[in-house]
């Protein structure tokens, strides 16, 4: 085994109720040690109230290469967005 | 700036692939790890970003010297929490910098055994208060001037450190010149600490933007790249010119007779630094080289058994977690 501290990735959610943000990674032996380092580089100035560390090796990622077969089906369906549809202005706001 | 003299690195590749991947770039495309790139992209990239990495935190020697020297408690509190940001910022970009292949501790074991290089203006010593007020207001200074354009670098994951690093750069600047206002209207004495400093310093810190690069091949590509946003020389006049009036508002004269405004080119004229001296400090012959390389390698070499210890102690508690279920 490596004597490398695994990497782990950090995700924090500000006050706002949005969801939690990938905001950077570092490197911890475990995971409690992983929050706490996470706390000192990532939320010194008020920037969240909740952290998720999550190591890196268990992240699956899409690979670039798939970008055309993953994301080209949703650019041929237009009528996803609202305004495919003409709606006169006499039925209001919709 | 804390990456000088970087050697961008030609690349052997495919010419229709390189010239697919300059055009995403001059589209203002971010290029993501997983993404193709020329070897010489990522390898300079690597040497760049290490380099920015390793400035941070040998950064932190000059400055932590004074940590427990600092006059009243809030002083003390301030700088702890500046230094403390210094540390901060070597781990985003070790961070991006591992995004391109390298590990943690390689690039530790470049900067320790004097493989990869740090900024020269961290082996000047700091010898007085007023130092800390310089360092803030002078070289976080020249720091941010490289740091804000690159925070539209082509690489996806240096470019989001940058934009960390300088949400969190102008508190340190305006704390250098806060203690460089208290001195400067202080005693006669403090106000000769201040100026010193200031002598001290100035050189130096143009110097961090490296020498002149009008003609360098190697920052033609980078700035192809991205990787590079400005030249040095562009970016160490925008530095003078913020700079020459603050020295004014604070009453310190800018040592150098031939610094003059020009009219016509609406920015100061100003003496070179010496560059003789710049190449001697970058080779290894700086006031301070050996010290802050033996600080690393003593944290390095002192800290060993706490990483290993800690490594151990995960892989005890992990074994009987496993045994419990
Ligand atoms: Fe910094
Ligand atoms: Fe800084």
């Amino acid at each position: 085994m490596s004597k490398e501290w695994p990497l782990w990735e950090v995700f924090v959610r500000s006050q706002h109720g949005l969801n939690h943000r990938h905001v950077g990674s570092l490197h911890a032996p475990d995971a409690e040690m992983a929050l706490k380092n996470a706390r000192d580089v990532y939320t010194r100035r008020n920037e969240g109230l909740s952290i998720w560390v999550v190591e890196a090796r268990h992240i699956t990622a899409s690979s670039p290469s798939d970008k055309g077969p993953l994301y080209e089906p949703s650019e041929s369906k237009v009528y996803r967005h609202p305004t495919f549809f003409d709606i006169p202005d006499e039925a209001g706001h919709m | 700036m804390y990456a000088q003299m970087i050697k961008s690195e030609a690349s052997a590749e495919d010419p229709e692939k390189l010239a697919a991947f300059q055009a995403r770039i001059d589209a203002g495309e971010k290029i993501e790890p997983k993404d193709w790139m020329p070897e010489g992209y990522r390898k300079t990239l690597i040497r760049q970003i290490g380099q920015h990495a390793h400035s941070e935190i040998v950064g932190q020697l000059p400055e932590g010297n004074w940590i427990t020297r600092a006059p009243t408690l809030e002083r003390k509190a301030i700088l702890l929490a500046k230094v403390q940001d210094e540390a901060g910022h070597g781990l985003y970009l070790y961070c991006a910098a591992e995004t391109l292949g390298v590990s943690r501790d390689e690039l530790t074991e470049m900067l320790l055994d004097g493989r990869m290089k740090y900024s020269s203006i961290f082996n000047y010593p700091t010898l007085t208060w007023a130092d800390m007020g310089a360092v803030g207001w002078l070289v976080d200074g020249a720091a941010i001037m490289n740091q804000v354009p690159l925070q539209r670098t082509s690489f996806g994951p240096y470019s989001r450190a940058m934009i960390r690093i300088c949400k969190e750069e102008s508190f340190h600047q305006r704390q250098g010149y806060d203690i460089m206002m208290k001195m400067a209207r202080g005693t006669d004495a403090q106000r000769k600490m201040a100026q010193d400093a200031l002598n001290r310093f100035w050189y130096p810190s143009l110097m961090m933007f490296g020498p002149s690069d009008k003609d360098s091949v190697h920052s033609a590509q980078s700035m192809a790249w991205k990787i590079k946003m400005n030249t040095n020389d562009e970016l160490r006049q925008k530095f003078v010119d913020q700079t020459v009036p603050q020295a004014e508002y604070l009453g310190l004269t800018v040592p150098d007779p031939n610094l003059t405004w020009n009219e016509e080119k609406g920015g100061y004229d100003f003496s070179e630094p010496d560059w003789s001296e710049f190449f001697e400090v970058i080779k290894g012959n700086g006031p301070c080289n050996t010290e802050r390389l033996e600080a690393r390698n003593k944290a390095w070499d002192d800290g060993a058994w706490v990483r290993e210890g800690l490594m151990a102690h995960a892989a005890k508690k992990r074994a009987a977690k496993l045994a419990a279920e």
